[in-house]
C-alpha cells in the first residue's frame, strides 16, 4: 500500500516532466529541420513565461485557495530587479552565463521578498477582498516603477520619482532605469532552452512542496482553516510561505521576459492586471490545483491566437467565445452531468463487447 | 491536581450571557461527559478551552499551566486536541493525509528538505506513514487510507476526526457530539471505540453529547449546562437522578 | 477656490463610479460573483449612444434610451447565457473567468465593428455651464447632470428595493437564496431583474463618463470597471449605500491625487487607500462582517 502511493506521485511528477522535455524535444527537432516559422520561434520564450506563471500562481490559488490578481506585479519586481543588475554588471567583465544565474536568483528573491511583504497584511483578508487588494498591489508596483528614475555615476546610485534630470548625474553618468522608458540594453540572455530548464525547476520545486509536509499543511488551510489551527497547523506562516513561492517563481518568469527583450517597461500589457487575469484564467482552465492542467492551458491558451492568426481580426472574438464555451463544458453542474452520461454510455458499451467476446 | 482546570469561565456575545461562571476539574485518565439541552452554551466552553473564543474572565489550566487567552494552535501544542459538531475533515485530502497533518509538529523536517528530497525527508515520511496507518488500523480506516475524506461515508468521517485529532498526541481529547447522526449500531460502535482509545492511549476525554445511552454507558462524570451555567456536576449515576436535570430536559 | 472646483470634480467622476459601483454591488450581493464584464457595458452603452446620435444624427434623448435598453437586454442575456449555468458550479472561480471571458468578447465584438481608434463622444447634454464667484468657480453642465442623475438614481433605487415588492424579493434572495425559493420568491428572475438593473446603470453611466471624458474606444469601459469595483469594496460590496459613498470618496480622492500630488500617481494613491482602508475594516467601509460559525 505505501509503496504504492510513493509510486503515484512518482509516476504523476514523471509524466508531467516527460510532457515537458518531449516537447521540448520535438520543437528543437523541428526548428533543426525547418519547419518553425519566425512566428513561433518568437513564442517560445514567452510560452515558458506563461507557463512558469501558471504553475507558480495555481500554488496560491489551486493550493493555498485564495484568489490572486497581482501576480503579474511580482513578475513586474522579478523583471525590474533581474534587468537592472544584468545591465549594471554587463560591462564588468562577468561570464555571461554568471550574471544571468545571479539575475534569476536577484529576480526570484525580490520578488519573493514583495511576496512576503504583501502577503502578511493581505492575507488577513478573505475571498474577493483578498482579490482587489492583490490586484491593487500588482498595479502600485506597476505605476510606481513607469516613475521610478534609477541612474549610476562614479559617485554610485541615484534615484528619484520625477524624472531623470533630477537624478543630477555626472557627465559619466547614465541612466538605467528611465521611468515610463524602463531599462533598455539587457543582455537577451533568455533563450528556449533556459526557459525550458526554468520551467523544470518551477515544476520540480512546484510539485515538491505539494508533496510535503508543507504542503499538506497549506493544502489543510485551504480546505478547513480552523480545523487546520485545531490541529497545531501555523496557518500565516504557511499562508505567506505559499504566497511567497509563488512570487519568488513569478519572480523567475519576469526574469526570462526582461532578458528576452532589449527594452523592457512596464505596461498595462505586461505587468497590468489584464495579465495577472490571464494567468488566472490558465490556472481555472487547467482545472484548479492541477499543476499538470495549469501548464497545459497555459501552452494551449497561449498557441490558440497565433494558430488563428489567419483569421485575423476574429481571432480574439474567437479566443472569447472559446473560454465561455469551455468553462461552461468545464464547470456547469448540467454539462458535467451530461458528460458523465455520456462516459458512461460508452463504458457501458466497451464492457458489453468485452463480454461477448469472452 | 486534575489535568483540567478551568474556574469561573465566562462570556458574553453582545448582551447575551453565553456561559457563565463555569468550573470544571477533569482528572487525568477520566471520561467526562458535558451534557444540556440544546443552545445550553456546550460547545460555547469547548471553543473556550480550545482558544477559538478568548473567554472574557476565569482561568483554564492544563496540567497546571495556565493556557488562557492563548491561540488555537500553542493550546493544540499544550496537549488540547479536538473534533467539531459539524464535521470539519480536510475534505480534498486523503485519508491518510488528514491523520499527516494532524502529526504535522511531531515530524519535522525543513521546507527545503522536502522540495530537494533530502534524505531526512524519505526518513521521515515513511515515519510518519507508519504512524499515520497505525492510527487508521485502530479505526479500522487502514482500508481507505487513499480514498478523499470528502469520499468516507459519515460515520467513518467522524472516526477520522479523531483519528487526527489523536494524531497530535494530546493529554486531553474534545470530543464535540462524535455520534452525532449515526444509527444505534454506529453509535454502539463508537462507545467501543472510545473506551478502545482511552486504554490504549492512556487518554483523558471530554465529550460533549446529547445521547443519554451513550452519556450513562461510558462517562464516569458529568456536568450538564443550562443557559450558560452549570446545573450539575458529579458521579454520572448521581447527576442523572438529579431532579433539576430531569427537569432541564423533560421541561417542568 | 481651486479646492472647491476639485472637489466638485471630484464628486462628478466620483458619481459615475458610483453608478457603476452600484451594478457591481447588487450583482455581488445577489449572485455572489464579481461580474467583470461590467466595466465593459458601459462601453457597449456608450457606443449606442454614439451610434444613435453622432452616425444617426438622432436626439440625445433617443440616443440615451436606447443605450439603456440595449444593455438592459444584454445584461439579462448575460446572466442567462453565460452565468445562471455556472451559479451551482464547484468552484466560484468558474463564473468569475466566465465574466472575464464575456468582457473579452465584448470587447472585441466592439473593435470588430468600430475599430480600435478612439472615437470622439459630443456629449449628449446640452446644459450650459454655471459660473460662480465672478467665473472663479466654473462647473460645467456634464457636471451638474451627473451629479444630478446620480442622486435621483440613488434615492429611487433606495425606494425601489425598501418599498416594493420586487425590492423586497432582491433583499431576500440576497440574503439566503433557499429561504426565498421556499417563500415563493422566483429567484431566477430576481436575479435577472438584478442584472437587467444594474446594466441599465451601467448604460447611464457610461453615457455620463463619455459626456465628461469624450474619448470613446472598445476599452474605455475596462479601467472605470475596475475602478468602480474598487469603490464597491471600499464602501463594503454588496451593500449599496457603501457603493455610493465608496464611489464618491474614490472620485474625490483621485481627482485631489492628481492635481496635488501628481497626475501619475492618481491610481496608485486610489489603490493605496483601498489597502489601507480594508487593512483596518476587512469588509469595507460599511460591508457587514460575517464570523464562521464553529
Amino acid at each position: 500500500m505505501k509503496k504504492k502511493t510513493m509510486s503515484k506521485n512518482f509516476r504523476s511528477k514523471l509524466i508531467t516532466f516527460g510532457i515537458v522535455i518531449a516537447a521540448y524535444l520535438i520543437m528543437q527537432i523541428l526548428i533543426g529541420t525547418g519547419n518553425v516559422s519566425s512566428l513561433l520561434k518568437g513564442l517560445l520564450v514567452p510560452l515558458c513565461i506563461y507557463a512558469i506563471l501558471a504553475v507558480s500562481l495555481n500554488l496560491t490559488v489551486g493550493i493555498l485557495g485564495e484568489l490572486s490578481l497581482g501576480h503579474a506585479g511580482f513578475m513586474c519586481v522579478g523583471a525590474f530587479t533581474s534587468a537592472f543588475f544584468s545591465c549594471c554588471v554587463k560591462e564588468s567583465g562577468m561570464p555571461p552565463a554568471l550574471r544571468f544565474f545571479l539575475a534569476i536568483l536577484i529576480g526570484a528573491l525580490s520578488a519573493g521578498v514583495f511576496g512576503i511583504l504583501i502577503g502578511i497584511p493581505v492575507l488577513r483578508l478573505k475571498g474577493d477582498y483578498l482579490a482587489i487588494v492583490t490586484l491593487a498591489f500588482g498595479e502600485i508596483i506597476k505605476n510606481l516603477v513607469n516613475i521610478l528614475y534609477v541612474g549610476r555615476d562614479e559617485n554610485g546610485f541615484h534615484v528619484s520619482f520625477t524624472n531623470s534630470l533630477s537624478l543630477n548625474l555626472s557627465d559619466q553618468g547614465q541612466v538605467i532605469i528611465n521611468g515610463a522608458q524602463g531599462i533598455t540594453g539587457t543582455p537577451s540572455d533568455s533563450n528556449f532552452t533556459v526557459g525550458v530548464l526554468l520551467l523544470l525547476v518551477t515544476l520540480f520545486i512546484v510539485l515538491n512542496l505539494i508533496h510535503s509536509r508543507d504542503g499538506r499543511a497549506i493544502m489543510s488551510i485551504r480546505d478547513n482553516t480552523i480545523a487546520a489551527e485545531s490541529v497545531g497547523i501555523n496557518v500565516t506562516k504557511y499562508k505567506i510561505l505559499a504566497f511567497a513561492v509563488s512570487a519568488a517563481l513569478a519572480g523567475v518568469a519576469g526574469v526570462l521576459y526582461a532578458h528576452n527583450l532589449s527594452v523592457l517597461s512596464a505596461t498595462s500589457k505586461n505587468f497590468g492586471y489584464n495579465m495577472s487575469i490571464m494567468i488566472l484564467v490558465f490556472v481555472v482552465l487547467g482545472g484548479i490545483g492541477s499543476t499538470r492542467g495549469a501548464l497545459v492551458a497555459s501552452v494551449l491558451l497561449t498557441l490558440l491566437p497565433e494558430l488563428l492568426r489567419g483569421l485575423n481580426d476574429y481571432r480574439m472574438l474567437i479566443y472569447a467565445v472559446v473560454l465561455i464555451l469551455m468553462m461552461l463544458f468545464n464547470w456547469a453542474p448540467r454539462c458535467i452531468e451530461w458528460r458523465e452520461k455520456i462516459m458512461h454510455r460508452i463504458k457501458g458499451r466497451g464492457k458489453e463487447t468485452k463480454e461477448a467476446d469472452v | 491536581m486534575a489535568l483540567l482546570e478551568v474556574k469561573d469561565l465566562g462570556i458574553s456575545f453582545g448582551g447575551l450571557r453565553a456561559v457563565d461562571d463555569f468550573n470544571l476539574e477533569v482528572e487525568k485518565g477520566c471520561l467526562y461527559g458535558l451534557i444540556g439541552p440544546n443552545g445550553a452554551g456546550k460547545t460555547t466552553v469547548f471553543n473556550l478551552l480550545t482558544g477559538v473564543y478568548k473567554p472574557g474572565e476565569g482561568i483554564i489550566r492544563l496540567d497546571g499551566k495556565d493556557i488562557t487567552g492563548h491561540k488555537t494552535i500553542e493550546i493544540n501544542q499544550a496537549g488540547i486536541a479536538r473534533t467539531f459538531q459539524n464535521i470539519r475533515l480536510f475534505k480534498e485530502l486523503s485519508v491518510i493525509d488528514n491523520v499527516k497533518v494532524g502529526l504535522h509538529n511531531h515530524n519535522g523536517y525543513s521546507t527545503l528538505t522536502g522540495i530537494l528530497r533530502l534524505p531526512k525527508y524519505y526518513r521521515v515520511e515513511r515515519q510518519m506513514e507508519e504512524e499515520a496507518m497505525k492510527l487508521l488500523q485502530v479505526f479500522g480506516l487502514d482500508g481507505e487510507a487513499q480514498t478523499l475524506a470528502s469520499n468516507l461515508p459519515y460515520g467513518k468521517q467522524r472516526k477520522l476526526e479523531i483519528a487526527r485529532a489523536l494524531a497530535t498526541k494530546p493529554k486531553l481529547l474534545l470530543l464535540d457530539e462524535p455520534a452525532a447522526g449515526m444509527n444505534p449500531n454506529e453509535t454502539q460502535e463508537l462507545m467501543d471505540t472510545i473506551r478502545f482509545v482511552r486504554k490504549s492511549f492512556d487518554m483523558t476525554i471530554l465529550l460533549i453529547e446529547h445521547d443519554m445511552k451513550l452519556v450513562s454507558g461510558i462517562c464516569e462524570k458529568l456536568t450538564v449546562l443550562n443557559f450558560g451555567r452549570v446545573l450539575s456536576q458529579g458521579e454520572t449515576g448521581e447527576v442523572l437522578s438529579d431532579p433539576e436535570v430531569i427537569k432541564a430536559y423533560l421541561g417542568e | 477656490m481651486s479646492f472647491l472646483q476639485y472637489l466638485i470634480s471630484g464628486i462628478s467622476l466620483g458619481s459615475v463610479y458610483a453608478l457603476i459601483a452600484l451594478g457591481y454591488t447588487m450583482v455581488y450581493g445577489i449572485a455572489k460573483m464579481l461580474n467583470f464584464a461590467h466595466g465593459d457595458v458601459i462601453m457597449v452603452g456608450a457606443f449606442t449612444t454614439y451610434t444613435v446620435c453622432s452616425t444617426m444624427g438622432l436626439p440625445p434623448l433617443l440616443g440615451v434610451l436606447a443605450a439603456v435598453v440595449l444593455c438592459t437586454l444584454l445584461g439579462m442575456l448575460i446572466e442567462k447565457v453565460a452565468y445562471k449555468p455556472l451559479r451551482k458550479a464547484s468552484s466560484p472561480l468558474a463564473v468569475l473567468i466566465t465574466a472575464i471571458g464575456v468582457s473579452y468578447l465584448l470587447q472585441n465584438v466592439a473593435l470588430l465593428i468600430f475599430g480600435g481608434n478612439a472615437k470622439s463622444f459630443t456629449s449628449v447634454l446640452s446644459v450650459g455651464s454655471l459660473k460662480l464667484f465672478d467665473g472663479q468657480l466654473l462647473i460645467t453642465g456634464e457636471t451638474i447632470v451627473t451629479i444630478l442623475v446620480c442622486l435621483v438614481i440613488i434615492v429611487v433605487l433606495m425606494l425601489f428595493i425598501n418599498k416594493t415588492k420586487a425590492g423586497q424579493a432582491m433583499l431576500a434572495v440576497s440574503e439566503d437564496k433557499g429561504a426565498a425559493q421556499l417563500m415563493g420568491i422566483n429567484v431566477n428572475a430576481t436575479i435577472a431583474l438584478t442584472f437587467a438593473i444594474g446594466s441599465a446603470l451601467a448604460a447611464v453611466a457610461g453615457v455620463l463618463l463619455c459626456s465628461a471624458y469624450p474619448t470613446l474606444t472598445p476599452y474605455t469601459g475596462s479601467m472605470p470597471g475596475i475602478k468602480a469595483f474598487v469603490a464597491a469594496v471600499f464602501g463594503g460590496i454588496g451593500s449599496i449605500p457603501g457603493a455610493f459613498i465608496g464611489g464618491i470618496l474614490l472620485g474625490i480622492i483621485e481627482i485631489f491625487g492628481k492635481a496635488y500630488i501628481s497626475s501619475q500617481m492618481a491610481d496608485t494613491i486610489v489603490f493605496a487607500v483601498l489597502i489601507i482602508v480594508l487593512l483596518f475594516k476587512p469588509t469595507g467601509l460599511l460591508g457587514k462582517n460575517i464570523q464562521e460559525k464553529v
